[in-house]
């Protein structure tokens, strides 16, 4: 019962707060909300008996990812949004659409039925503890993605340095 | 249940192309802080490091490592020589482009070897998570590309157009993979086909609903109408290079995804899938030939004739067979040949200042510069699909796959969409041939880019003489599945 109880009231925030992420005009105020989910999502985690997650969670997306994303936000000061032409130009058909697809996959759900359980049951998983299990997992079943997103990362600081230097030297050039 | 590591290196042989691929991309990243003025080999080293990748790829085995993660069949073999060469000809018309527009790093080869990391990852993919993975791999670096342009801000907005629909179609690629590893308990594409079609997942609505999300984020990938709307801001905002590799390769690379998905992981829902798409593509065809009759600019014009490529090239696919498959394999070869081709002249007709890319400055050229106004007669012919060109061949295939699996109405649409795109290829060549001259433009055919033209005249008139070797390459690759 306590369980069930925990569960939705972090769905209903979780669900809450990204609804919150999106609509608040405000970047920091959205950020903050992001926060909230976050901080749910880890709840959700501990729920599932995955402590480690929970713990990665708080750690890596609220203490690290979300803090830099606020200095950034206080750093860059941002006055003008960013406004993109619409691609489709009648806002009821797009709202028509997104109402309609957003109930075709509420209606898709009473037929989910859970699939085959993998080879770690929980009482491996208590036996072994959290964190080693997950270890073992990542480095020798799923050693392959694990580099790959290491890659990606990679990739990531690259990008953002070619575009940073690229914004540095035209304002250069302006000045 | 802890087993002691089983990871050795001989698990890591069948992704060596990969492995020397990123290193080659780490140390074009290094030589570029180094080389200071010398940075012209630069490209060279990675057309030679894409050659070398080529080699291997070639020569790999029939083989699956990390637990059927990594498939390197020769279906994934096909896709990564495309890709491959997409690569190849994007780094010597680079050499070109550098010198009118004056930008790129050594970071802009770097990205667009970890771009085809990602492809060569996605083509051999036979797990959902490498999929993911190799997929964001490619888009990421992509997008980095896209944005590269220095002071043009029709780039700046290109790229967050496309990082920003990039982010919402890998948002709901992932919502229908969490779908099927849920509903399935694996990830493994393999096993998927097997237990969605047993019994009690074989009509469930979910397992149907993860699949349509999936297909979406495909087609944004690949452009297919309704989901093409990205596409012409994207190619007409990146740097020509960049667009011409972008329908290319990710292309390929996206259809490798789209095949592998849909005819190795729920060949059960044909019946489902197949309708479904037929109807996209005939769409597809329609709205980008349709919105290319009327295009002014050339880069835009190709962008909408990309989108009715995807259009046709999804002609394989639907039919479900080998046959088809090997068709649309054979096609997207084709197209990468011809696309490359065009947009190579492009490049070449740009000058520092102004690209030259409106339909009135190609007004003439065969007076001007008759060599470059033949060439892009050849690849205007092919892309409209006129014989003996190779386009032409590829078209002809489609059409036999999709009549084969009784798609009628599809090829009727093919036909007809066919006949309309030739009004704006050929206007162009109308336009080069029967002008006159308005300005002249200064053309000098570089080391790099005479390169890419030899090649792509090459493929457009080699395939379309000779096309019974690609297409047996390409059919046989299915057989060896």
């Amino acid at each position: 019962m306590f369980t069930l109880i925990f569960f939705c009231y972090c769905a209903v925030m979780i669900i809450g707060s990204g609804l919150l992420a999106i609509i608040m005009r405000n970047p920091v105020h959205s950020l903050l909300s992001v926060l909230v989910l976050f901080f749910h999502m880890a709840g959700l985690y501990l729920m599932l008996n995955a402590e480690f997650l929970a713990a990665v969670q708080i750690i890596v997306y609220a203490g690290a990812i979300l803090v830099l994303y606020l200095f950034v936000m206080f750093l860059v000061n941002i006055r003008e949004e960013l406004k993109m032409d619409r691609f489709v130009q009648s806002a009821w058909l797009s709202r028509i659409i997104s109402i309609g697809i957003g109930f075709s996959l509420i209606a898709i759900l009473p037929a989910f039925v859970l699939g085959e359980k993998g080879h770690w049951p929980l009482e491996a998983i208590q036996k072994a503890t959290n964190t080693k299990a997950l270890g073992q997992e990542l480095y020798s079943t799923y050693i392959l993605p694990f580099e790959i997103a290491g890659l990606i990362l990679l990739i990531a600081v690259v990008g953002g340095l070619v575009l940073a230097k690229r914004n540095s030297s035209t304002t250069i050039e302006k000045s | 249940m802890i087993n002691s590591a089983i990871v050795s290196w001989t698990a890591f042989e069948p992704i060596l192309p990969e492995m020397l691929l990123v290193c080659i991309g780490l140390v074009v990243i290094v030589l570029d802080l180094f080389a200071g003025k010398h940075r012209e080999f630069l490209p060279w080293l990675t057309v030679l490091g894409c050659i070398t990748v080529m080699g291997m790829v070639a020569g790999q085995q029939n083989a699956s490592a990390f637990g059927g993660m990594i498939l390197t069949d020769s279906y994934a073999v096909f896709f990564k020589v495309i890709c491959l060469l997409g690569v190849i000809m994007t780094a010597l018309m680079s050499e070109h482009f550098r010198r009118t527009e004056g930008l790129l790093q050594g970071e802009y080869y770097s990205l667009m070897i970890f771009s085809a990391v990602g492809m060569l990852l996605m083509a051999s993919a036979g797990d959902l998570m490498v999929l993911y993975l190799g997929l964001e791999l490619m888009a990421l670096s992509v997008y980095c590309l896209v944005g590269m342009h220095k002071g043009d801000e029709r780039g700046g907005e290109a790229a967050m157009k496309y990082l920003l629909m990039g982010g919402f179609a890998s948002a709901i690629l992932l919502y229908g993979m969490s779908l099927v590893y849920g509903l399935t308990g694996t990830t493994n594409i393999a096993k998927i086909a097997e237990l969605s079609g047993s019994g009690q997942l074989l009509h469930n609505p979910a397992l149907l609903g993860a699949l349509a999300l999936m297909i979406v984020a495909f087609c944004f990938k690949v452009a297919i109408a309704p989901f093409h709307f990205w596409t012409p801001d994207v190619y007409e905002g990146a740097p020509t290079a960049i667009t011409a590799f972008m329908s290319v390769g990710p292309k390929a690379a996206g259809f490798a995804i789209f095949g592998r998905v849909l005819i190795s992981g729920f060949p059960q829902f044909h019946d489902q899938w197949g309708p479904l798409l037929a109807a996209l593509a005939l769409l597809t065809m329609g709205i980008g030939n349709i919105t290319a009759l009327c295009q002014q600019n050339i880069k835009r014009m190709l962008a909408y004739s990309a989108v009715a490529h995807a259009g046709y090239s999804l002609l394989g696919v639907i039919s479900g067979t080998a046959d088809g498959l090997s068709a649309t394999m054979a096609y997207l070869l084709i197209y990468g040949f011809m696309n490359m081709g065009a947009f190579a002249i492009l490049i070449l007709l740009a000058s520092p200042g102004n690209r030259h890319e409106s339909l009135d400055d190609y007004k003439g050229l065969a007076k001007t510069h008759p060599l470059a106004a033949l060439l892009m007669l050849i690849f205007m012919f092919s892309l409209t699909g006129i014989p003996p060109t190779a386009g032409f061949v590829g078209k002809f295939y489609l059409m036999k796959a999709a009549l084969g699996a009784g798609y009628t109405m599809t090829v009727i649409g093919l036909v007809l969409f066919s006949s309309i795109s030739a009004y704006f290829y050929l206007r162009v060549v109308r336009y080069m041939y029967m002008s006159d001259p308005q300005e002249e433009i200064e053309i000098n055919y570089t080391a790099g880019i005479s390169t890419v033209l030899g090649l792509a005249l090459l493929g457009v008139v080699g395939l379309g003489l000779l096309p019974g070797s690609v297409i047996g390459q390409a059919a046989s690759a299915l057989l060896g599945q």
